[in-house]
C-alpha cells in the first residue's frame, strides 16, 4: 500500500514539473519578430474599426480576430467602466514574461486617465526602440506626446487622435430657447461658468434639461484644475472640483440636469434622440463619431441635428494611446501599424473623412480646418475643425496622475449619493476618500 | 515474502479518499493558510508596483477592526439576511407543511417543487442584472407603476435604502426559499406520522398539530436551516455587487462584508484581503460548531 502511494505521489511530482517547465519557453529579450499571433488589448471597438478601415492589408475574419499577412490578429476587448480593463491587462502584463509566444501582448491601448501607470513601468516599450524615430513624429500634437513621455524622458506611445473638447448642442432646442441655432450666439450664452448657470435656468424653464446628467460637464471642470489629484500620497479636491460639486446641487436642484450615470444607455443616452430633451454634452471628436448613436436612424445625430461651439472653458477627454508591449514577438508590426496610424498623413486624412475624427497631425488638420468643403454631418454640416485645432494647441496635461481614473469615477459615484440626498455633502466626501483610499492603499487625505 | 491470507480492505478506503484529500488540499487548505499567512503581512499592488509584503504582526487586523465602517457592513449584511430569512420561513413553512399534509392530496406537487427551485438554478448575477434592469429608473416597473397612476415621476429604487436593501432581501428570498421547503419537507417526512394520529385522536385541529407537534419536532432541522442560511448569509455578494454595480450605494448601506473584501482585492491587497477573511472565517467556523452540535445532539432525541 505504501509502495502504491508513494508512486502515485512521485507521479504527480513528475506531471507537475514537466507542466511548470513548458511555462519557460518564453524568450527574454525586450522584443522580437516573426510571431504569428498579434495579440492586442483595448477596451471597446473604436481602435478596431480604425485598423480595420484604414489598416492597408487588415482582413477580418471574425468579431474577435483578424489577419495581416500570415498573422493572425487577436482582439481582447474589455470593457473600461469600474477599472476592468486595467485589472484585465495589468493580470496579463505580469504574467507577460510566463506566457506562451502566442499569447503575449505585443500591443496594448492606453487612455489619458490612467496612461501614467502603464508609461512609468516597463512594460510600455520606447517608441524609439522600435525604430521609430523623433522627425516622423514632428507633426503630432506636442501634448499628445508630453503625457505618454515617461519621467526620464522617453516616449513610450503614439496616439493617432487629439481630443479637445467642444460643448455639442441641440439645434431644435436653442432655436427654441434661443430663438437661433447659430453657435455664435449659443457660445455667448455659455461663455463663462455665471452665463452657463443662467442659461441652464432659462433652458430648464421650457421644459428641456440643460445636460442629461450632472456628470456630463465634469471634464471642464476637472481639466482646468491647478493640481493633480493626489500631491504627496495625500488626495486634493481642487478648487475647480468644488465648483463643479456645487453646481451640480444647483442644476440638479433646478431640475436642468438629471442625476445619471454616464454610458447608461437607457438614461443618460436618451439625449441623443429628440424624446430625450436635451440641450447639450459636453465632448470631444470621438465623442461625436463615436457616442452620438449616428448610426440609428432615428437618433438626432442622423438628422445631423446638433452644432458645436467652445463652452465655457476648453477642455479636453480621454484619447487613446498605442504602446508597443515589452516581450512582443511582432514589434516590425507594432511600428508599422504606429507608422501608419499616427504619421501617415493620407491614411489620417482618409480617417477624417470616413469618421470625423479629430487626428493627430498638425498640418492636416489645419488643412482641414480651412477647407470650405470639409463638412461634419451629425453637425448639421458644420466644420468643428478650426475649434478642435484651436482646443488642441492649449491643452496642458501636466495635472495628471496615474490615480484620475480611481478619483474620477469615484467621485462622480459619491456625489450621485449627494446629489440624490441620501448623504450630505461632507458625508458623500467621505464615502469618496474611502473609496479611492480602497483602491489605492498607499493614498490618504 | 508470503501472501497473508487476511484479504486487506482497508487500503481502498484510502484511495478512494485520495482524489477528495488532493482537491481539498490544493483548493481549501493551501489557500486557507495562506490566507493566514497573508493576513500579517502588508501587501499590495500600487499600478503596477509591487508593495511589499513587509511583516506588520496584527497591523492589518488592528486596521479592520479600528473602522468604524465594518460594523456598518456587518449590519447590512444581517440586515440583508434577515429580510431575505423571515419571509422565507414563512412561506418554506407553509409550502412543506402543505406538501406533506397528506390529508390536503395536492395535486402536481413535483410540478411545484421543481417550479420554486427553479430560480436557485439561475446564475444570482444573471438574476441581479435582471431585476436592476427591472427596477431601473427607465426600466418596466417604473413604468407600469407611472401607467397606473401610482408614481408621478419614475421612483430610482437602487437610490433608496429600503427599497435597495429590501430587494437585495427579496432576491434572495425568491433564490432560496425552495431550498428551506425542501429541507423542512424533509425534516416534516421524518417525523413518526403515529405522532400526528395520536393528536388527531385526541381531538387537535391541523393549527393545533402544526404548532404543538410538527415546530418542536421540527427544531433540529430549523437550527441546521438557521445556521446554514446564516453563514450563506454572511458571505452574500454577488446579489448586492452587480444591484448596485459595486458601489453599495446609496451610502453604502447596501455593502456586504464580501463586497468590502472585494473593494481590497482590487489593488491586490491580500495583507487586508487576507486579514478581513480571517476574521469572516472565525465568526463562521463558530456558527459550524454551533450546527455540528446540535445535529450531532439529535440522535439522543
Amino acid at each position: 500500500m505504501k509502495k502504491a502511494v508513494r508512486k502515485m505521489i512521485a507521479l504527480t511530482l513528475a506531471a507537475g514539473m514537466v507542466l511548470s517547465m513548458t511555462g519557460c519557453g518564453g524568450s527574454k529579450s525586450a522584443s522580437s519578430n516573426g510571431g504569428k499571433v498579434f495579440n492586442i488589448y483595448c477596451w471597446n471597438e473604436e481602435f478596431k474599426s480604425r485598423v480595420t478601415d484604414h489598416y492597408p492589408g487588415y482582413e477580418e475574419v471574425d468579431a474577435t480576430t483578424g489577419k495581416i499577412g500570415d498573422v493572425t490578429v487577436k482582439w481582447n476587448i474589455t470593457p473600461n467602466q469600474g477599472s476592468a480593463y486595467q485589472d484585465n491587462l495589468d493580470q496579463h502584463l505580469l504574467n507577460q514574461e510566463k506566457a506562451a509566444a502566442d499569447d503575449k501582448i505585443d500591443l496594448f491601448l492606453i487612455e489619458a486617465d490612467y496612461a501614467l501607470k502603464y508609461i512609468n513601468s516597463d512594460y510600455a516599450l520606447p517608441v524609439k526602440d522600435l525604430g521609430i524615430k523623433d522627425d516622423e513624429l514632428a507633426n503630432q500634437y506636442k501634448y499628445t506626446k508630453d503625457i505618454v513621455t515617461d519621467s526620464k524622458g522617453v516616449l513610450k506611445g503614439v496616439s493617432w487622435q487629439g481630443c479637445p473638447g467642444v460643448m455639442i448642442y441641440n439645434r431644435d432646442i436653442a432655436k427654441d430657447v434661443f430663438g437661433t441655432d447659430d453657435p455664435e450666439t449659443v457660445q455667448a450664452k455659455v461663455k463663462d461658468w455665471d452665463t452657463y448657470n443662467q442659461t441652464a435656468k432659462e433652458v430648464a424653464a421650457k421644459g428641456h434639461f440643460m445636460t442629461s446628467s450632472f456628470v456630463d460637464p465634469y471634464r471642464v471642470f476637472s481639466n482646468n484644475v491647478s493640481g493633480p489629484w493626489v500631491q504627496d500620497g495625500k488626495i486634493v479636491v481642487d478648487k475647480n472640483i468644488e465648483q463643479w460639486i456645487n453646481y451640480s446641487k444647483e442644476w440638479v436642484d433646478e431640475k436642468a440636469t438629471n442625476v445619471y450615470d454616464l454610458w447608461d444607455g437607457d438614461t443618460w443616452g436618451k439625449g441623443f434622440y429628440p424624446e430625450g430633451n436635451v440641450f447639450c454634452y459636453f465632448g470631444p471628436a470621438w465623442f461625436i463619431d463615436f457616442c452620438m448613436a449616428a448610426d440609428d436612424e432615428a437618433s438626432i445625430a442622423h438628422q445631423g441635428g446638433w452644432a458645436a461651439c467652445e463652452g465655457p472653458q476648453g477642455f479636453y477627454w480621454g484619447g487613446t494611446w498605442i504602446c508597443g508591449c515589452k516581450g512582443t514577438d511582432n514589434a516590425d508590426l507594432v511600428a508599422d501599424i504606429m507608422r501608419k496610424l499616427t504619421t501617415d498623413k493620407d491614411i489620417m486624412t482618409e480617417i477624417v473623412n470616413a469618421d470625423n475624427d479629430f487626428v493627430n497631425n498638425k498640418p492636416a488638420m489645419e488643412a482641414l480646418a480651412a477647407d470650405p468643403d470639409y463638412q461634419n454631418t451629425v453637425l448639421g454640416g458644420q466644420n468643428p475643425l478650426p475649434m478642435f485645432c484651436a482646443g488642441a494647441e492649449k491643452i496642458d496635461l501636466s495635472n495628471l496622475s496615474p490615480y484620475d481614473q480611481g478619483c474620477n469615477e469615484k467621485l462622480q459615484e459619491a456625489m450621485k449619493n449627494y446629489l440624490n440626498g441620501n448623504g450630505s455633502l461632507e458625508e458623500s466626501m467621505d464615502l469618496f476618500y474611502k473609496a479611492v483610499e480602497e483602491m489605492y492603499p498607499e493614498v490618504t487625505h | 515474502m508470503k501472501k497473508s491470507k487476511i484479504v486487506q480492505y482497508n487500503k481502498w478506503g484510502y484511495i478512494f479518499l485520495i482524489p477528495f484529500m488532493v482537491v481539498y488540499l490544493l483548493f481549501q487548505l493551501i489557500p486557507l493558510i495562506t490566507t493566514i499567512w497573508n493576513s500579517f503581512f502588508e501587501n499590495y499592488l500600487s499600478g503596477l508596483m509591487q508593495v511589499g509584503p513587509n511583516f506588520v504582526g496584527f497591523g492589518n487586523y488592528a486596521d479592520i477592526l479600528s473602522n468604524p465602517d465594518l460594523w456598518l457592513y456587518a449590519g447590512n449584511t444581517v440586515i440583508m439576511w434577515i429580510l431575505c430569512f423571515i419571509p422565507q420561513l414563512f412561506f418554506s413553512l407553509l409550502l412543506a407543511a402543505w406538501f406533506t399534509d397528506p390529508s390536503l392530496r395536492l395535486k402536481g406537487q413535483g410540478f411545484f417543487k421543481t417550479v420554486i427551485y427553479l430560480p436557485n438554478l439561475i446564475m444570482a448575477s444573471a438574476f441581479a442584472m435582471l431585476f436592476y434592469t427591472l427596477f431601473s429608473v427607465s426600466g418596466p416597473i417604473n413604468s407600469i407603476l407611472m401607467q397606473i397612476g401610482l408614481f408621478k415621476e419614475p421612483f430610482d429604487f437602487l437610490q433608496n435604502i429600503w427599497a435597495a436593501r429590501g430587494l437585495v432581501g427579496f432576491m434572495n428570498f425568491i433564490m432560496w426559499f425552495g431550498n428551506t421547503t425542501i429541507l423542512l419537507m424533509a425534516g416534516m417526512m421524518g417525523i413518526d406520522p403515529s405522532l400526528f394520529e395520536a393528536a388527531q385522536v385526541d381531538g387537535a385541529n391541523s393549527t393545533q398539530i402544526f404548532f404543538k407537534v410538527t415546530l418542536p419536532l421540527l427544531k433540529p432541522i430549523f437550527i441546521y436551516v438557521l445556521i446554514t442560511s446564516l453563514i450563506g448569509g454572511l458571505q452574500m455578494f454577488d446579489v448586492p455587487q452587480v444591484l448596485t454595480k459595486s458601489t453599495g450605494d446609496p451610502m453604502r448601506t447596501t455593502l456586504t462584508l464580501i463586497m468590502y473584501l472585494n473593494k481590497h482585492l482590487y489593488s491586490k491587497n491580500y495583507g487586508m484581503g487576507g486579514a478581513l477573511s480571517v476574521l469572516l472565517f472565525i465568526i463562521t467556523a463558530i456558527l459550524s460548531l454551533l450546527v455540528f452540535r446540535f445535529s450531532s445532539g439529535r440522535k439522543e432525541a
